[in-house]
């Protein structure tokens, strides 16, 4: 308990730290992909949850975070004024779950709340990952990569051919979403800095949860299918039930990352859904160390910034494949460990045995 | 004397080979069971069979009562029953007492959104396991290897090990698979009396063993299969001097087989 608060107390520090850097060496343009970083970071420890404890790849985790944004971004801009006078919409709007505003030609704008159009979302998105989570979680290993990236496919598919999503152009104008009074994610007016501890603050709040969670009866039954499926269930864990539970679990994440980074940014474009971004989730989380929720975040904020900073170049994309192959072959279990030297040592140290043996 | 388990006429075929073929015994409560045969008499298959890993052709398992051929391991193992495997299943990455926590899981409820907002009553019921799982490592004598990696200990600290997991779940029956495998001579002599220890403390035994010397000296019943079908079921000494045992475990009228 007391290690788990130390822990939360100095990463919040040092997102107050970055923040007054940021304002003293007059750099806070850096706040604007600090906080994306953020949102993404909250998709990678849900994804941490499920590969690193539970032991199950997901390739499709980009699919969530694009349905939870997509849905989020069309039902706050998508007009709703010409059908105002239908029954259905008037309810809604009597039950203040609708929004009058202007859109970009000052015309008038009839559409979904923020917070409403944020529950969809990510209801929607659990109940996807529900549906299929049940069947594919049967399966195991590479196949389960499989299908999960068939899944993310489709999602990514869908979302560009779909004229009413904006097609390849995504969806803008995504209205700004008020968490609290005063509290507003994106949108005009919205402060950078508010905005950039809005995001931590967030994640911190994923952190804890994630952070209860495994040491919890739950953490210990995931780690335990992970290690060894049936004697777990010898021991009376139901285990289909548990991984379609943190598989949906991690889903909500993905979700809730999407809504917030789309309300943000104002808007969402299918990239969001490629099957790269979800090779980036899972590569990040690799780095991290697997089972590390921490590794994973520190890696997240690294990379993720990088990325966004535009530091990678046209090679983005490549950038993170070449780790996740890297990851795979000198340290598997990660890089924020200590003996990475020995084992890149050990590692030529074999290879040159077999030569010598040839 | 009451019977905890009852197995009937269960069968079980895989492709052209009857594993299991139409087996009946009882396990009375309290008792130690043993379950012998030469290899391939399908021991494990019986057991697999018992604990829900693999579902029966035909017939009816009896256990406190409910029926239950066709349960999934986890149900079989909430209605009371607890198992080792024949090669240690551990859980790597996690400590002894971790290992032996995952054990109370049946014995403590704490889900996915009490666990993830540390909900008071998930406290409580955390020290509870962990009360319950240092009793249990005192019984083990692990105490003092509770925050060792679990996989890295030697063999037979490993095997108890996962006798405290399954202890964990206190259950009402407790199926070892093989628990003698690999251990020296004074080591099993331990194990003998550890199992009888724990048949003490009021919990039925059923036991897959080869060590002849281990079972004829704890076992109160024996249950003999050859073949799939069961040739003896009976106090040690009956087995002992039972022809169609002697046959089977010594070779003897080859014609007859």
């Amino acid at each position: 308990m007391s290690t788990k608060f130390m822990q939360i107390s100095g990463f919040a520090a040092a997102i107050v730290a970055i923040q007054i850097f940021t304002q003293i060496t007059d750099s806070s343009f850096h706040l604007t992909q600090l906080t994306m970083t953020a949102y993404y970071s909250l998709l990678v420890i849900g994804l941490c949850m499920l590969i690193g404890y539970a032991g199950q790849i997901s390739l499709g985790h980009a699919g969530f975070f694009a349905i939870g944004g997509y849905i989020s971004a069309f039902l706050t801009t998508h007009n709703l004024t010409s059908i105002k006078g239908k029954p259905l919409i008037a309810l809604l709007s009597k039950f203040g779950l609708l929004v009058e505003g202007k859109d970009l030609y000052g015309g008038g704008l009839l559409a979904f709340q923020p917070w409403v159009a944020c529950i969809i979302a990510v209801c929607t998105v659990l109940i996807v990952a529900y549906i299929i989570g049940g069947p594919v979680l049967k399966l195991k290993g590479h196949y389960l990569a499989m299908a999960t990236l068939g899944f993310g496919i489709i999602v990514y598919r869908i979302v560009l051919g779909t004229a009413g999503l904006g097609a390849a152009d995504g969806i803008s104008g995504v209205p700004g979403f008020t968490i609290l009074p005063g509290v507003t994610i994106g949108g005009s007016g919205s402060g950078k800095i508010m905005n950039y501890y809005v995001a931590w603050g967030i994640l911190i709040v994923g952190i804890t949860l994630l952070l209860n969670l495994i040491s919890s009866r739950v953490g210990r039954a995931l780690s335990a299918i992970h290690g060894a499926e049936d004697a777990a269930e010898a021991m009376g864990i139901p285990t289909a039930n548990y991984k379609l539970k943190v598989f949906v679990l991690s889903a909500g994440f993905a979700a809730v990352a999407g809504v917030f980074l789309t309300h943000y940014n104002g808007s969402i474009g299918p990239s969001e859904a490629s099957v790269m971004k979800s090779v980036r989730y899972v590569a990040i989380v690799a780095i991290g160390g697997m089972t590390s929720l921490w590794g994973a975040v520190f890696m997240s904020l690294i990379l993720n910034y990088f990325s966004l900073r535009g530091s990678f170049g046209t090679y983005d994309d490549a950038v993170f494949g070449v780790i996740l192959i890297l990851i795979m072959l000198f340290a598997p279990d990660g890089l924020i460990r200590t003996q990475v030297l020995g084992d890149l040592k050990s590692f030529f140290k074999r290879s040159d045995s077999k030569e010598a043996t040839l | 004397m009451t019977t905890l388990l009852t197995v009937e006429k269960l069968s079980k075929r895989f492709g052209g080979l009857q594993a299991v073929n139409e087996v009946s015994f009882s396990v009375t409560a309290g008792s130690i069971k043993a379950l012998i045969g030469p290899n391939g008499a399908g021991k494990t298959t019986l057991f697999n069979l018992i604990s829900g890993v693999i579902t029966p052709d035909s017939g009816v398992i009896n256990f406190c009562g409910d029926q239950v051929q066709g349960f999934r391991p986890h149900q079989v193992a909430t209605k009371g029953m607890a198992r080792t495997f024949q090669h240690i299943r551990l859980f790597p990455k996690m400590s002894v007492l971790e290992n032996i926590m995952v054990g109370r899981h049946i014995h403590s409820r704490a889900g996915f959104v009490a666990g993830m907002l540390s909900i008071p009553y998930t406290w409580s019921e955390e020290k509870h396991i962990r009360e319950k799982v240092h009793e249990i490592m005192a019984f083990l004598d692990l105490e003092s290897l509770a925050d060792v990696e679990a996989t890295s200990l030697s063999y037979g600290q490993q095997r108890n090990v996962e006798l405290g997991r399954a202890l964990a779940c206190e259950p009402k029956l407790l199926l070892l698979d093989e628990p003698a495998a690999g251990l020296n001579m004074s080591e099993t002599t331990e194990l003998g009396a550890l199992i009888s220890r724990i048949r003490d403390t009021g919990i039925t035994v059923l036991i897959v063993e080869h060590d002849m010397g281990l079972v004829m000296d704890i076992s109160d019943e024996i249950l003999v299969l050859s073949y799939g079908k069961k040739i003896a079921d009976d106090k040690p000494l009956a087995v002992q001097s039972n022809s169609e045992v002697i046959n089977v475990y010594l070779g003897e009228d080859e014609d007859d087989a």
